[in-house]
């Protein structure tokens, strides 16, 4: 049989990786992932939440999820068990006892962080999640395949996935009320809270404000703000009265989620340089056993 | 005697016991899998927000795509390296692969909520996403191995292009088409074979960047930043015993003399990828001090143990036994814990490392995920036995020397 000569081999390979080193130009598609410094932000305050969740009958409402009506959210038999955000509710808000006030528990607001380095947009296969100028981290319907490799990233639990539809399930999650920013106007839950346990507000100015809080009463807070420094600082940052662990805060570092895999993805395809000569060793490889072979 | 292997077709009856039994693993794993495509994830899995990805994700796409891996292993030893006494094992791992590849696409799109998007990372490219690159590699490479694979078809069925009927008029124009393919793949199929072992480095490490994101959920037993080198090393490792492991089995299926001396050959090359592969798993562990956790007693130390100590260390110490590579039964035997030692292990670090922080429940796969897994794996089996049947993919031993074959093909004349 005929063997393809030396020369062709060269061309052919050449063309090879070309073609590939080609690619490398075009290769810097992904989704947009800002890091404005005019970013929102939102300080949760649970020393001064009620529980009353008035936030999450506003946010069910502003998103368009059925919900019972307002009256029922009285119900304080919800907070027996912990809950969790999911394709119903984008916000729980849930109860932790007072260990000095007995009859004062502790409620924190739970939804999504939206973190200044977000995995979910990073880990995202078609890149779906975006980071907008206005801080809000929001998904898009179009592009989702539904893979849940968000879910898997997320470090604080939060996209959550229509496990029940055959046909296009959605991830949903809280999106800061993005349409309603647009329009000036503020996230529903922090417009309905009726004791202000939200502020919205530039991030920085955020964070200013909880510190002033700390330094102004001392004695009510624990000296930290959840979310200014863990996984590389979120946008919802919270106080509160007690340990965050008991208040079953992850313990997270100030390291950014996709920090080491995207270091390890950026040093793989450093501009398709290891691929291109891994290919042309194995191909000199190929070639020069090959000529063994035919002086043998 | 190398010379006198040729790889041929294989004549025996399709349908067995084994086959039947099969045949129903098959049908009640398509049930199931009916249920999942009219009704919905949810309706036959037990994969919930707090364990978003499961036995498929770990078993039907990680550890197939690890198990395949005997494709690029043997092509770069014997295609690359130009090592001739690996050539008879070449096409039943390429079968292996290609077919392999097949059924991790299927379970992905099994898995993934909106299968009729499985094209979308094609066009909408996400750079920093681990899972985006192992898309990309896998689709690209499962071309490859098909690409690959068309020489069998051309030699199969050049000069015998005898279609039924009407078709008849078409006899001559497919013998031409597939004499042009011959003739341009034998010139350019380099190309492929080197591509392909490049894009599965590639993927093969990548599968292991998966998890790194999501470190924080990880347990420290299998967390570490080298995951992709360990998956590397590890599918590397896996190659040469996934291809000892099948050819017994389908030699034994089809009541063929196992081909010891090359199974023996293969065998002896596996312990020193094993060893190094041990070696990185465990100096990462001392280096980050994470044998800690193997003083409790929990599912995960129990579950790294076995990995390591079963899939690992005893067929480690088998491979370096003369006395284990010249039986076939003792050569079998260690390729097999192998084989289950790296599948362990994608299950450990997609299922029992995952510790998501508010699990109010453990994740346990259900009837219905299980079913499909095995059921694919059945799929599988059938259609291996299948092609083998039709083409010429396992080496038998030929009345008369064969004629020299290369990436391919049909021996000279014409």
């Amino acid at each position: 049989m005929k063997q393809p000569s030396r020369r062709a081999f060269l061309k052919t390979a050449a063309l090879a990786g070309g073609t590939v080193a080609g690619l490398s130009a075009t290769a810097k598609a992904g989704p947009k992932n800002v890091l404005s410094p005019d970013r929102n932000g939102v300080l949760v305050d649970t020393t001064v939440c009620i529980g009353c969740r008035s936030c999450e009958y506003a946010c069910r409402t502003a998103h368009g999820l059925p919900t019972p009506p307002l009256e029922t959210y009285g119900d304080k038999t919800v907070f027996k068990e912990m809950r969790r955000p999911n394709t119903g509710a984008l916000t729980v808000v849930n109860q932790y006892p007072n260990p000095t006030k007995s009859d004062l528990p502790y409620y924190v607001k739970v939804q999504c962080m939206h973190c200044d380095h977000p995995a979910c947009v990073s880990a995202c296969i078609v890149g779906a999640f975006s980071k907008q100028e206005n801080g809000a981290i929001i998904w898009d319907t179009d592009k989702c395949i539904g893979c849940r490799y968000c879910m898997a990233a997320c470090p604080f639990q939060i996209p959550s996935f229509e496990y029940e539809k055959a046909l296009n399930p959605e991830i949903r999650k809280c999106d800061f009320c993005y349409t309603r920013t647009q329009e000036n106007k503020l996230p529903a839950c922090v417009d309905a809270c009726p004791v202000e346990a939200l502020t919205f507000g530039p991030r920085e100015e955020v964070v200013r404000i909880a510190k002033q809080r700390m330094a102004t009463y001392g004695n009510r807070y624990v000296n930290h703000v959840y979310g200014e420094l863990e996984a590389g600082g979120t946008g919802w940052m919270y106080l509160a009265g007690r340990d965050f662990a008991d208040l079953k805060f992850p313990k997270l570092g100030a390291s950014p989620a996709p920090g080491v895999s995207e270091a390890i993805q950026h040093g793989i395809f450093a501009y398709f340089v290891p691929p291109v000569a891994l290919y042309a060793i194995l191909g000199a490889i190929m070639w020069m056993t090959k000529t063994r072979e035919e002086g043998a | 005697m190398e010379a006198h292997m040729k790889p041929t077709p294989i004549k025996a009856k399709f349908l067995t016991p084994g086959v039947i039994v099969l045949i129903l693993l098959a049908v009640n794993g398509l049930m199931f899998l009916a249920g999942r495509f009219f009704f919905g994830i949810g309706s036959v899995t037990h994969l919930s927000d707090q364990y978003p990805w499961g036995l498929w994700i770990a078993v039907d796409v990680a550890a197939g795509v690890a198990l395949a891996a005997g494709g690029f292993t043997t092509a770069a030893l014997g295609h690359v390296m130009h090592l001739e006494e690996y050539h008879a094992v070449i096409r039943p791992a390429l079968l292996t692969a290609m077919l392999g590849y097949t059924f991790v696409a299927i379970g992905v799109c099994v898995d993934i909520g909106r299968w009729y998007f499985v094209w979308h990372p094609l066009v909408m490219w996400n750079g920093s996403s681990a899972l985006f690159e192992v898309g990309i590699c896998v689709m690209i490479y499962m071309t490859v191995l098909y690409i690959e694979f068309l020489p069998l078809v051309t030699e199969r069925f050049i000069g015998k292009v005898n279609l039924p009927g009407i078709l008849k008029n078409l006899n001559r124009p497919v013998e031409r088409l597939l004499r042009a393919l011959d003739r341009g793949l034998s010139k350019t199929m380099f190309v492929f074979i080197i591509a392909g072992v490049v894009l599965s480095t590639l993927h093969q490490s990548s599968l292991g960047t998966l998890m790194v994101i999501a470190g924080a959920k990880m347990h420290p037993l299998w967390f570490t930043p080298i995951l992709p080198l360990l998956f590397l090393l590890s599918a590397i490792a896996v190659g040469l015993p996934m291809v000892i492991f099948e050819s017994t089995l389908a030699a034994r299926s089809f009541k063929l003399k196992p081909e010891t001396e090359i199974l023996g050959k293969l065998g002896g090359m596996v312990a020193p990828i094993l060893g190094v592969y041990l070696a990185f798993k465990l100096g990462d562990m001392v280096i980050r001090e994470t044998f800690v956790y193997l003083t409790e007693f929990s599912t995960a130390s129990v579950m790294w143990t076995i990995e390591v100590l079963v899939g690992i260390v005893i067929p480690l110490r088998m491979f370096l036994s003369p006395s284990v590579l010249k039986s076939p039964a003792l050569t079998f035997t260690a390729a097999a814990l192998v084989v289950f030692g790296v599948a362990l292990n994608r299950i450990n670090n997609f299922i029992v490392a995952y510790t998501p922080p508010y699990a109010v429940h453990a994740y346990f796969p259900s009837i219905g995920e299980i079913s499909v897994t095995v059921g694919l794996i059945a799929l599988l089996t059938l259609m291996y036995r299948a092609y083998v049947m039709i083409f010429p993919v396992i080496s038998l031993p030929q009345d008369r020397p064969a004629l020299h074959a290369k990436y391919a093909i049909r021996t000279e004349k014409s």
